[in-house]
C-alpha cells in the first residue's frame, strides 16, 4: 500500500493539533446515532416477534413448523421480487416491469414448449428448454430496460411502466388470454420439489437473500450500488464505472423476476395470463417498510427481507383468525400504511 | 542544485464555451511547498482553471504539467488523483455511507475470501485520519459531518491518494471564525510537511494571512502573479477591479428626507447568517446591500421578503409587521421581490410568460379562485410592453426566452402587485449588457415613483445607482457608503480589507 507508507513517513506531526477536540458532544451524538442506524436495520424484529405472539394466541397452529414453512413458501416468489427491486432502488432507479416479467418469462417458455392442442401452446421446443428460455426472456427484458434507461437516459419509472403494459399485453397475446397447463417437468421442478423436507423455493429464496446480504455488505460491487444511489458524481469521481454497475443491476433484477415467475408457475403448475398482476405494489410496500429508501443509497437486504416477512406473517395471522378473504385486501392496505407510519417514526426522517 | 520544477504549471491556456471565452492565454505556476492564492471577481475564469488543473476539462489550447511532466490523459482518473485534488464548496462525499467507507470507496480492503474486511477498512481509515490529525469517528455517517469536518476528511482522502497538491475552493465560505483558524493551522501544518496548496478565496484578508504568492485573474486573463508581502492591498484590489474608476451613472435626485420609511429592520439576527442588522429604507430610496458571496447579504434580503425567518429582531414593511417567515404576508404588506436565482426560485420554466408574471396576484385575475385568461393575458401584455420583453406573445413558455428577458419576467412579477418595497437579489446575474442597463434603468424609474428599493448584490454595476450602500461582512453591516463611492473602496470593504492597514 503505497499511500500508507507515504502517510506513515510524515507522521512527524503526530497527534499534536486536535482541532475537533473541543467538540466532544458532536462525537458522542454521532456514536449514539450509529447505534440507532444499526437498530434501524433490526427495526422490524420487535414487530415480527409481536406478530408471532399474537398469531400464536389467535391460533395454536401459527408457530407449527408446517405453518411457518407455508408462510415462507407463499412469500418466496414475491420475496425474490423484493430482492430484485431492492437492488434497483438502492441505485436510485425503479423497475415496475418486474411484475409482468413474472408472468411473461415463464409464459413464453410455456408457449414454446407446451404441445399443440393444449391451449395456445406451439410445441416448438422440447420441454428441457423451458427453464433456459424463461431465464433468457428475463435477461432480454432487463437488457431492453437498461437500454432505454441508461443508454438513452430515459426516466426509469416511465420506461418500466411502459414495459409493464407491453409485457402484460404480449403475454395476453400469446396465451389468447387463457392459462397454459401441462407444463414440462423441468418447469415444475423448483416450485414443487422438497430439499431436506423444505420446499426448494424456500431454500432458494433464503440462499438468494443470504447472497444479497453478503454482496451488498461485503463486496466492492455491492458498496458501489450504495455509492451510486447516494451520489452519482462522487461515485464516478471515485473511479466506479457507474453505467456498468447500473446495467448489471437492471439486468439482474429482470433475471430474478423471471426466476420468481418460474417458482410461481412451478408451484401452481400453470401460467395464467394475469400471473404476477398487482405484485409490484406489495413489493414496493415491503421494500419501503423494510427501510429501503425510494431516494436511493439507503437500506439493507436484511431489512427488505424482514419487510416482506412481516407482511406475509400478518396476512397469515388474519387468515388463521378467520378474517373473510374478501376483507384481506383492505386490511393489507391498512397494514402497509400503518407499517409505513411506524417506520417513519423509527426512521425519524420524512420519506420521499 | 537546479531549482526543482514547479508542482504544477499551466501555460497559454485558452478555453471557450460556445461564444464565451472562459480563459484567454492564461497561465499559472505553483512551486512546491507554496500556498498560492488565486483571486478574481466572479467570472474571472477561476473555476474554469480549477477544472482544467484537476483534469475535469481539457483546455482548447495550452498545456498543463505536473512536476515538469506533461499532464496525464483526461480518462486516466487515477493518475490525476495521484497528482492533484480539489476540495470543492460542494461536497463530493456520499452522505449515506460512513466516513471510513467514503475514504476507501472502490478500494476497500478485502480479506482472503475476497469479501470486504470492514475491520481493516475502519482501521486504515482511522490510521489515515490520525496521521493527518483529523478527529472524526470513522463510523459516523458522512451526512452528520459539519462543513469543517467534511473538508478535513476530503483533504485526508486526497492525501491518501498520494496527491501533494491540493486546491481549496473557497474553503472558508461556510466556516465560522474559530473553524477558519483551525483550518489555517491545518494548512500551515501540511505545508510544512510538503503539501502545496492553491487557495481560492473572496476574502483578501485571508490571503494576506496564509498565502505566499497570489495570482490575479480578471476577465478570463491572467493579470499578475506576485509575492503576497510585496503587493500592497490597494494594488491587489486594483488588479482585481481593473482601472476603470467608479463613474457615477446619472445623478439621482435625493429622496426627500421626510419620506416615510417603507422598510424598517431592527436588530435582526439569524445564527450562522447575520447578526444584529438594523437599517431603514425610505420611500423612493434605493439602498444597496453589498457583500461577498457568503457574507449574509442574501439571507438578510430573503428575511425581509419572508423566505427566511429571523431568530431575533423585527422587520416592518410600510408600517406593517408581516408574520416572519411568510412570503404571502410579506407580499401582502407591500413587498415585491426578485429572488436570488431565477432558475430555482424565480420562474416555472415550462409555464407561459403570462402565468409566470401573474403567479403572485391570482386574486386580481378573476373571482374566487378562477383565473380569467383574458384578464391574465391583458396584465401580461402590459408587462411585456412596460419591460420591453422580446417575445411573440404572452403565451410563450419562459424557457424559450433569453436570460435577460427571463429576468425581465421575474422583474415584471415583482412589480405586478405595485409594491411599496422592491427587494432585488442579484438582479442582473447572467443577463446581457443591454438587458442589464434596461433593468437597472427600470429600477431607477420605479424608485422615482415612490417605491423603496433594496438591492442585495455583489455586482458593482447594480450598486452604482444606489443612494447608499450598506456593506455586509461576515454577517454584520460594517460600512455605509454614500452615492458616488469608488470601486476600490467598496470592493475592499466587501472583502474585509482595510486599505489603510
Amino acid at each position: 500500500m503505497a499511500e500508507t507508507t507515504t502517510a506513515a513517513a510524515v507522521t512527524a506531526n503526530g497527534p499534536a493539533g486536535d482541532p475537533g477536540g473541543d467538540r466532544p458532544s458532536s462525537r458522542i451524538a454521532g456514536g449514539r446515532r450509529i447505534a440507532f442506524a444499526r437498530m434501524r436495520d433490526l427495526a422490524l424484529i420487535p414487530a415480527i416477534i409481536v406478530i408471532a405472539i399474537v398469531g400464536q394466541l389467535v391460533s395454536p397452529v401459527f408457530l407449527q413448523p408446517d405453518n411457518l414453512i407455508n408462510v415462507l413458501q407463499t412469500m418466496s416468489e414475491i420475496a425474490v421480487l423484493v430482492l430484485a427491486q431492492t437492488l434497483v432502488l438502492i441505485v436510485k432507479k425503479m423497475d415496475l416491469s418486474l411484475e409482468s416479467t413474472v408472468g411473461l418469462a415463464p409464459g413464453v417458455a410455456a408457449w414454446l414448449t407446451v404441445p399443440v392442442g393444449a391451449g395456445h401452446g406451439l410445441g416448438l421446443l422440447p420441454g428441457g428448454w423451458s427453464v433456459p428460455v424463461t431465464l433468457a426472456v428475463g435477461v432480454l427484458i432487463g437488457v431492453v430496460n437498461a437500454l432505454f434507461i441508461i443508454r438513452f437516459g430515459l426516466n426509469g419509472f416511465i420506461v418500466t411502466l411502459g414495459m409493464l403494459i407491453v409485457l402484460r399485453g404480449i403475454l395476453t397475446g400469446i396465451s389468447g388470454g387463457q392459462t397454459f397447463f401441462q407444463l414440462p417437468e423441468s418447469m415444475l421442478y423448483l416450485g414443487t420439489t422438497q430439499w431436506f423436507g423444505v420446499p426448494a423455493s424456500v431454500w432458494l429464496c433464503l440462499i438468494l437473500f443470504a447472497a444479497g446480504i453478503v454482496v451488498l455488505g461485503f463486496t466492492s460491487f455491492g458498496r458501489s450500488l450504495y455509492a451510486i444511489g447516494g451520489n452519482v458524481d462522487a461515485s464516478k469521481a471515485a473511479g466506479i464505472r457507474t453505467d456498468r454497475v447500473l446495467w448489471i443491476v437492471i439486468v439482474t433484477a429482470s433475471l430474478l423476476a423471471a426466476l420468481s415467475g418460474l417458482l410461481l408457475s412451478g408451484r401452481l403448475a400453470s401460467v395464467a395470463s394475469a400471473q404476477g398482476n398487482g405484485y409490484i405494489f406489495t413489493v414496493f410496500a415491503a421494500a419501503v417498510i423494510g427501510g429501503i429508501s425510494l431516494n436511493g443509497g439507503k437500506g439493507t437486504m436484511f431489512g427488505a427481507f424482514t419487510g416482506i416477512l412481516l407482511l406475509f406473517m400478518i396476512q397469515n395471522v388474519l387468515t388463521l383468525g378467520g378474517v373473510p378473504a374478501q376483507w384481506i385486501g383492505a386490511l393489507n392496505g391498512t397494514i402497509i400504511l400503518i407499517a409505513l407510519a411506524l417506520s417513519r417514526v423509527t426512521g425519524g426522517k420524512a420519506q420521499e | 542544485m537546479a531549482t526543482a520544477p514547479p508542482v504544477v504549471e499551466a501555460t497559454g491556456i485558452t478555453k471557450r464555451f460556445g461564444s464565451t471565452v472562459a480563459l484567454r492565454e492564461a497561465g499559472i505556476r505553483i512551486d512546491a511547498g507554496q500556498t498560492h492564492a488565486l483571486v478574481g471577481r466572479n467570472g474571472a475564469g477561476k473555476s474554469t482553471l480549477v477544472s482544467i488543473l484537476t483534469g475535469l476539462q481539457a483546455p482548447d489550447e495550452g498545456t498543463v504539467s505536473f512536476g515538469g511532466e506533461p499532464a496525464p490523459r483526461l480518462a486516466d482518473r487515477d493518475a490525476w488523483r495521484r497528482r492533484v485534488a480539489c476540495v470543492y464548496q460542494k461536497s463530493t462525499i456520499i452522505p449515506e455511507l460512513t466516513v471510513a467507507e467514503n475514504l476507501f470507496l472502490n478500494r476497500h480492503d478485502r480479506g482472503r475470501s475476497g469479501l470486504i474486511n470492514w475491520k481493516t477498512v475502519r482501521g486504515r481509515a482511522r490510521e489515515l485520519l490520525d496521521t493527518w490529525s483529523v478527529d472524526v469517528d470513522v463510523r459516523t455517517p458522512a451526512r452528520e459531518l459539519d462543513v469543517e469536518q467534511r473538508q478535513f476528511v476530503e483533504i485526508a482522502r486526497a492525501l491518501s491518494f498520494g496527491a501533494r497538491f491540493i486546491i481549496l475552493d473557497e474553503p472558508t465560505a461556510q466556516l465560522d471564525g474559530a473553524a477558519i483558524n483551525r483550518l489555517f493551522a491545518r494548512i500551515n501544518d501540511l505545508q510544512r510537511q510538503g503539501v502545496t496548496f492553491l487557495f481560492i478565496s473572496h476574502h483578501l484578508q485571508e490571503i494576506y494571512e496564509i498565502c505566499d504568492t497570489v495570482t490575479v485573474f480578471r476577465d478570463a486573463r491572467h493579470i499578475l502573479t506576485a509575492a503576497v508581502d510585496e503587493l500592497p492591498r490597494a494594488e491587489l484590489v486594483a488588479a482585481m477591479t481593473g482601472d476603470a474608476a467608479g463613474e457615477a451613472v446619472g445623478e439621482r435626485r435625493d429622496p426627500s428626507a421626510s419620506a416615510v420609511d417603507v422598510l424598517k429592520v431592527d436588530s435582526a439576527s439569524l445564527p450562522g447568517a447575520y447578526d444584529d442588522v438594523s437599517f431603514r429604507i425610505r420611500a423612493g430610496e434605493i439602498v444597496g446591500l453589498a457583500g461577498a458571496a457568503s457574507s449574509g447579504r442574501i439571507e438578510i434580503a430573503e428575511t425581509v421578503v419572508g423566505l427566511r425567518k429571523a431568530a431575533g429582531g423585527t422587520v416592518e414593511i410600510a408600517g406593517n409587521r408581516p408574520r416572519p417567515g411568510s412570503v404571502p404576508a410579506a407580499l401582502k404588506a407591500g413587498a415585491g421581490f426578485v429572488p436570488q436565482d431565477r432558475h430555482h426560485q424565480g420562474l416555472v420554466p415550462e409555464m407561459s410568460i403570462a402565468d409566470n408574471g401573474t403567479l403572485t396576484i391570482p386574486e386580481r385575475l378573476g373571482p374566487t379562485g378562477f383565473i380569467d385568461g383574458r384578464r391574465r393575458d391583458g396584465f401580461a401584455r402590459s408587462m411585456i410592453g412596460k419591460l420591453a420583453i422580446k417575445t411573440p406573445g404572452p403565451e410563450l413558455p419562459v424557457s424559450g426566452l433569453s436570460g435577460g428577458n427571463q429576468q425581465k419576467v421575474v422583474m415584471a412579477r415583482a412589480l405586478a402587485n405595485d409594491p411599496k418595497l422592491l427587494v432585488l437579489i442579484n438582479p442582473t446575474a447572467g443577463v446581457d449588457v443591454r438587458s442589464k442597463e434596461f433593468l437597472l434603468g427600470k429600477v431607477g424609474e420605479i424608485a422615482e415613483s415612490g417605491t423603496g428599493v433594496l438591492v442585495a448584490s455583489d455586482e458593482l454595476d447594480d450598486l452604482r445607482m444606489c443612494d447608499r450602500v450598506l456593506v455586509v461582512f461576515q454577517g454584520r453591516v460594517v460600512a455605509e457608503m454614500a452615492h458616488g463611492w469608488h470601486d476600490h473602496d467598496l470592493v475592499a470593504a466587501m472583502e474585509g480589507v482595510d486599505l489603510d492597514g
